[in-house]
């Protein structure tokens, strides 16, 4: 107190320049810390356009009109992208705002087709942004798929499909059981013949999962207990997807696809379709609970 | 006490007073005393020149190899698929083991407004890990923001001493500010907005899965180190910087300071990223002979390379003691 005298008495003549140097001082911060703050709310912008809205990774909590939640709790590490085996899961960039490091899907590159069984992705997460409450592929609500272009549809015209799905180019990979049960191979090297093309119900996870339940039920049915066991308890589940006859006056078998209230929003079948572009999409604004209710 | 205290004010960027001659021990006030007209410039010069010879920016290279194999290690990981460091800054596995940025999981749960138990397992053990090694250890050994603008400052000098751009500090106090608002921020809005802007996630996400448009954000930010002013994101914005600084005033691991043979020039504030860490090596700044440099400081080590009277030296509390 007593050294603060002296001090308090040699301020006056300091004062004017002081008084300027500390205002411009707090000019300068004000306007670092308005540009700084200016920048990061700049993230709001994709958001409250919607922009931001993506096929997101089985489990994360959002609705399928908002994501908030998911931005909230994602702590952006990408441990989801590293353990799945498909490789379906990016990170957004810059332009998704206060998206910027959340996982996504891009189906129609490559979709999540539950070849880790055992939902790998959520596992990994560590701040539960795609939640553990989730047990079993067929409990995932990541979209609802939709039948976008039936006019493109190849069984709707009647037609078959033979040869690789996506072209020889395309990178994407799938697991099909018969040729490799552990590993998902590209798509490219696993061409088809088809008499009416069924890709979008053939290659479904959901309906791939029931055909195994069912065959697995038919070998003993006193061993349903132990398959139930295998498949978790949710064998089978509901269907997703199913060819369904449409009149045709000319004698030609035409089917259409249509999408059940077991659909995840997966994307395979978005992913498969062979038409450019696709005749079956994921949406993102509904799924099954949402349809139900 | 005075420690803990001292460094919390400088974390938030308040000012440390200098010590009042009676807070002085008696040994430290005869040292200043002794040097009075010893330090001649010829002096000085005697043992920067000596200094010379050993000077090999030994702990510069040490920091900077180790930032890059932690950073390697977290590429490595995903590319080879081994497992030892899996995740990014944010948030990773080490071995299986959850490690959560601790800013980071302060913005989730801030934002979010719940904490998963994994995600208090990743704080505390990355609490304890960075308590033991220094806590703002994490922004000079780990930071990958920090290395970049590291090569912005050499560049920033250049310019400087070309006459081409000059430094504008800013108040420190603006790091608080940004601290609190960023905290408010994400309990208001519900989102994690300081991850927008932070470039310490950005480039730990742009180096293991790949550069995107965030990178431009990067550059703008070093472009604006390097012609406005000096180091300006981890000196007075970076939120990271402020909670693990607040981390390592519990930390073992410092830098400490002997007035013996100090010389006072300077030249380890020179260097410096957070220089007022370094007042009591003003000549009278200091308390007693022995004192050790707050937490705000990184443990970068340029202090402890450049002194031409090896005043600063890193120890380890209780273990050195142990050692000798």
């Amino acid at each position: 107190m007593k050294a603060s005298k002296p001090a308090a008495r040699k301020r006056p003549a300091k004062s004017f320049k002081r008084k300027q140097q500390s205002r411009r001082d707090f000019l300068r911060a004000s306007v670092l810390t308005a540009g700084m703050v200016g920048a990061s709310l700049l993230g709001f912008i994709p958001v409250l356009q919607g922009s931001s809205m993506r096929l997101r990774p089985p489990g994360a909590i959002k609705t399928p009109d908002d994501e908030q939640e998911f931005f909230a709790a994602c702590i952006k590490c990408g441990q989801c992208v590293q353990v799945c085996p498909v490789e379906a899961i990016k990170l957004a960039d810059m332009n998704d705002g206060f998206g910027i490091g959340v996982p996504f899907l891009d189906a129609r590159a490559q979709a999540c087709d539950f070849s880790c069984d055992g939902l790998q992705c959520v596992l990994a997460c560590p701040t539960g942004a795609l939640t553990h409450d989730l047990d079993y592929p067929a409990d995932t609500r990541m979209g609802f798929a939709r039948l976008a272009r039936p006019d493109a549809c190849l069984a709707a015209q009647g037609k078959g499909f033979k040869g690789q799905a996506r072209g020889p180019d395309f990178p994407g990979i799938l697991r099909y059981e018969e040729v490799d049960r552990w590993n998902p191979i590209p798509v490219a090297d696993h061409p088809y013949d088809l008499e009416l093309c069924d890709l979008c119900v053939r290659q479904c996870p959901i309906e791939i999962r029931i055909a195994q339940c069912a065959e697995n039920a038919s070998d003993d049915q006193r061993d349903l207990a132990r398959v139930a066991q295998q498949m978790g308890h949710e064998c089978p589940p509901k269907h997703a997807i199913s060819l369904q006859p449409l009149e045709s006056d000319d004698g030609v078998t035409r089917m259409r696809p249509v999408v059940q209230e077991g659909c995840v929003g997966c994307g395979v079948c978005e992913m498969i379709c062979p038409v450019e572009s696709a005749a079956i999409v994921v949406d993102l604004d509904k799924n099954a609970d949402t349809l139900g209710g | 006490m005075r420690y803990i205290r001292d460094s919390l004010k400088q974390v938030f960027g308040f000012r440390v007073p200098r010590p009042a001659k009676e807070q002085q021990s008696p040994e430290v006030k005869a040292i200043y005393e002794r040097k009075k007209g010893e330090l001649t410039k010829e002096e000085l010069e005697k043992v920067r020149r000596e200094h010379k010879g050993t000077f090999l920016n030994k702990w510069q290279k040490r920091r900077w190899a180790t930032l890059v194999f932690v950073n390697f290690l977290f590429v490595a990981s995903y590319y080879f698929d081994v497992q030892l460091v899996e995740g990014s800054l944010s948030g990773a596995r080490v071995i299986g083991f959850h490690m959560a940025d601790l800013n980071s999981a302060l913005q989730i749960a801030l934002a979010y407004k719940h904490i998963v138990l994994n995600l208090v397992i990743g704080m505390v053990s990355v609490f304890v890990f960075w308590m033991l090694l220094g806590g703002r250890t994490f922004c000079s050994w780990v930071c990958p923001y920090h290395l970049l603008s590291e090569w912005a400052e050499y560049l920033h000098f250049w310019l400087v001493k070309k006459g081409l751009v000059k430094d504008h500090p800013f108040n420190r106090k603006v790091r608080g500010v940004f601290y609190v608002v960023f905290a408010l921020l994400a309990l208001v809005t519900g989102y994690t907005v300081f991850e927008t802007v932070s470039p310490t996630g950005i480039l730990s996400r742009a180096l293991i899965y790949g550069p995107g448009l965030a990178l431009i954000w990067v550059g703008l930010l070093l472009l604006f180190e390097v012609v406005y002013s000096r180091r300006a994101w981890c000196r007075y914005v970076c939120p990271i910087g402020v909670t693990y600084g607040m981390v390592g005033v519990f930390s073992p691991v410092r830098v400490k300071y002997n007035a013996e043979a100090c010389h006072h020039e300077g030249d380890c504030r020179k260097v410096c990223l957070v220089p007022h860490v370094l007042d009591l090596t003003i000549r009278g700044g200091a308390v007693e002979v022995n004192q050790d440099v707050a937490s705000d400081c990184t443990r970068c080590g340029m202090c402890v390379d450049v002194c031409p009277t090896d005043s600063l030296t890193y120890e380890i509390k209780g273990l050195s003691k142990m050692l000798k």
